[in-house]
């Protein structure tokens, strides 16, 4: 199903750089520091992980829930394992990588918040890209036309949705408070998949973006120890 | 014919030769160089036969070892020198297949206690001048990996590019990593697992007593009292048989269709295409099988626990390992199910290795790892492309 989501987002054709790699995934390669040990869950058809080899020489793992899209990874050299984030990553031991990203993923999880504390568990950091649901044209649609949103991004019919928790960018900031996670780094990108000036208030931020990418610590730990780079945009 | 007819023209003594003097390479290891066996007795002198195919690069790099299942022999992708059959593996290993033996140089040697060219029960026993029978001790898993290692020390090869097998081959590519790590760079355990489970240990025993309950078996003296134990083997090899495939496999080949017939004879005669299947099975198999074998390397899957070795915790034998796995199952696999892939898989991730994890979906059950799989294929090459990459080989030709 995750991967699902993300052949759409590709068909969609939203939101790509001129070399063709979408935006959001640029955002989350921005976050991570060279030469990371990176685990990808939800991976998809491997883009980010390729991405992430090819810019930032990244070891990279992924976990997918389809087997097309596993079998596809693997056929391409990734080190990619088919598994459910919902019950998978309990088997992973602590710190175990530098960097746990769940790139359009979450929403697709059936315990958003359990999963993102495994997530704080194994990686020393976290990132996060889901669609925000507080964007003012979904806002639109249901208010105005009093039914389930669909945009570019989100493309399907409540009945056959593979995403299952939506959440706004203020409703992830307060589960990250809930976790206990620290925000390092957020990216709001709008409908062109530009980043959102970065002062600009939280408010503006979710109803604005359309996305939101996050890179997450642990409180009361240091995660921040040289590992991330200052970037706070996207490109 | 109510009882099957499982008479060969292949007499046992004709598969000792095979055993001594086999049709591929052959390495003999003298009184000096013993291998040391689990069951704490030292196997000298012994030899091991194997073939190989492609061109080891100046850098020693490019070895790829494969390691047969239960049946299986080094003739990987040649014609079989008693069956004159293609190889078993031939659409995976050869060139421009998924294992390219233009890129890569492949081994294959025979497994320990097997019968086409490595020492085992029907080698002959250096001490009486007949052959082991009963008197081979029992090996293990750990064993026959042991002896592979000393093949490949007298190869000159230090660490492997890569590994595969499946099933039992899949098992001794798992102890590969685990007892020699550094010299393997990377591996692909196929429909294989950590442990044989009491199900398959179950189905063994089933096939060693149809062996033992044959009157020519001779406590395994068949060669001395030139018997041949043919019955027993072939029903052996019909049971294990129908776990190699699934029951959706066996309904879409052969349904309850009738052999050769329109109505049931209402007899015992085979009836039905299935058992005609099976009986073929059985008498091909007895052809080329030592039936003392079958009963030593049934043994050796069934002690098979590498969990065992490391306290019952499994991600200790692959703790910090460098090797890159490529797991693979199938989906209608009952013997060795994607749960047990899955076991590996985790105990991996555990130890912080860099694995892929595959399940392919088929109905042709555990046999899948021999069959034309276009999704193993394609998986296959693309970890050895990567892997290929990271050890630095030359890429592929045209």
């Amino acid at each position: 199903m995750l991967m699902r989501l993300k052949r759409d987002l590709t068909m969609a054709e939203a939101a790509r750089t001129p070399g063709g790699a979408r935006v959001d995934l640029l955002a989350v390669v921005d976050m991570v520091a060279p030469g990371a040990k990176v685990l990808d869950v939800g991976c998809g058809d491997g883009e980010l992980l390729r991405l992430l080899a090819e810019t930032r020489g990244v070891d990279g793992r992924g976990i997918e829930l389809s087997r097309e899209g596993v079998n596809e990874c693997v056929a391409k050299g990734l080190a990619v394992i088919q598994g459910d984030a919902d019950t998978d990553l309990a088997d992973y031991p602590d710190d175990a990588f530098d960097y746990v990203v769940l790139s359009q993923t979450l929403q697709a999880t059936r315990q958003p918040r359990i999963v993102l504390e495994h997530m704080l568990r194994i990686g020393r950091h976290g990132i996060v890209s889901f669609p925000n649901f507080g964007h003012w044209r979904i806002r639109l649609q249901i208010l105005l036309g009093g039914r389930m949103p669909r945009t570019d991004n989100l493309p399907y019919a409540w009945w056959d949705s593979p995403n299952i928790h939506f959440c706004t960018i203020k409703d992830f900031r307060q589960l990250c408070h809930v976790v206990g996670a620290r925000m390092e780094k957020s990216v709001a990108l709008d409908a062109w998949g530009r980043a959102l000036r970065f002062n600009a208030p939280w408010w503006t931020w979710n109803l604005l973006g359309e996305q939101g990418v996050f890179l997450l610590s642990r409180r009361g730990t240091n995660g921040t120890n040289g590992a991330a780079p200052s970037t706070r945009a996207a490109r | 014919m109510v009882e099957a007819d499982f008479s060969v023209a292949l007499q046992p003594a004709d598969r000792a030769r095979e055993a001594d003097t086999p049709h591929s390479l052959v390495v003999r290891f003298g009184m000096d160089k013993p291998l040391p066996l689990d069951a704490g007795i030292d196997l000298a002198p012994f030899q091991i036969g194997y073939q190989t195919y492609g061109t080891l690069n100046a850098e020693r790099s490019n070895a790829v070892l494969i390691c047969h299942a239960l049946t299986g022999d080094q003739h990987v992708a040649n014609l079989h020198p008693v069956t004159q059959k293609p190889g078993w593996w031939e659409t995976m290993v050869g060139p421009g297949r998924p294992i390219d033996t233009e890129r890569y140089f492949v081994i294959c040697p025979n497994v320990l206690g097997a019968c086409m060219g490595t020492t085992g029960p029907a080698s002959t026993n250096p001490k009486t001048g007949k052959p082991w029978g009963l008197d081979f001790p029992v090996i293990t898993i750990r064993d026959m990996v042991r002896a592979q290692a000393m093949l490949l020390d007298h190869l000159g090869i230090a660490s492997l590019f890569s590994m595969a097998g499946g099933s039992m081959g899949g098992m001794q590519v798992l102890q590969w990593c685990a007892s020699y790590p550094q010299r393997v760079f990377s591996a692909l355990p196929i429909a294989a697992s950590t442990r044989h489970s009491a199900q398959n240990i179950a189905f063994h025993e089933v096939g060693r007593q149809a062996v033992m309950a044959d009157p020519e078996w001779r406590h395994g003296r068949y060669f001395a009292e030139g018997t041949n134990p043919q019955r027993g083997l072939a029903v052996a090899r019909m049971g294990n048989h129908i776990t190699y495939l699934s029951d959706a496999a066996l309904h879409r080949k052969f349904g309850r269709r009738f052999q050769d017939r329109d109505n049931p004879t209402f007899s015992f005669d085979a009836d039905f295409q299935v058992e005609s299947y099976l009986r073929h099975q059985g008498s091909s198999f007895v052809e080329r099988f030592d039936a003392n074998s079958y009963l030593y390397l049934t043994r050796a899957m069934d002690y098979f626990d590498l969990a065992a070795d490391y306290d019952g915790v499994l991600a200790q034998a692959f703790k910090g390992t460098p090797t890159r796995f490529c797991v693979i199952s199938f989906t209608s696999d009952w013997l060795f199910p994607t749960s047990e892939s899955r076991a590996i898989v985790h105990a991996l991730n555990a130890g912080g290795a860099r694995v892929s994890f595959a399940e392919i979906v088929t109905d042709k059950g555990h046999d899948a790892f021999l069959l034309e799989e276009p999704e193993l294929f394609a998986i296959v090459r693309g970890f050895l492309e990567g892997a290929a990459k990271a050890r630095g080989l030359p890429p592929a030709r045209g």
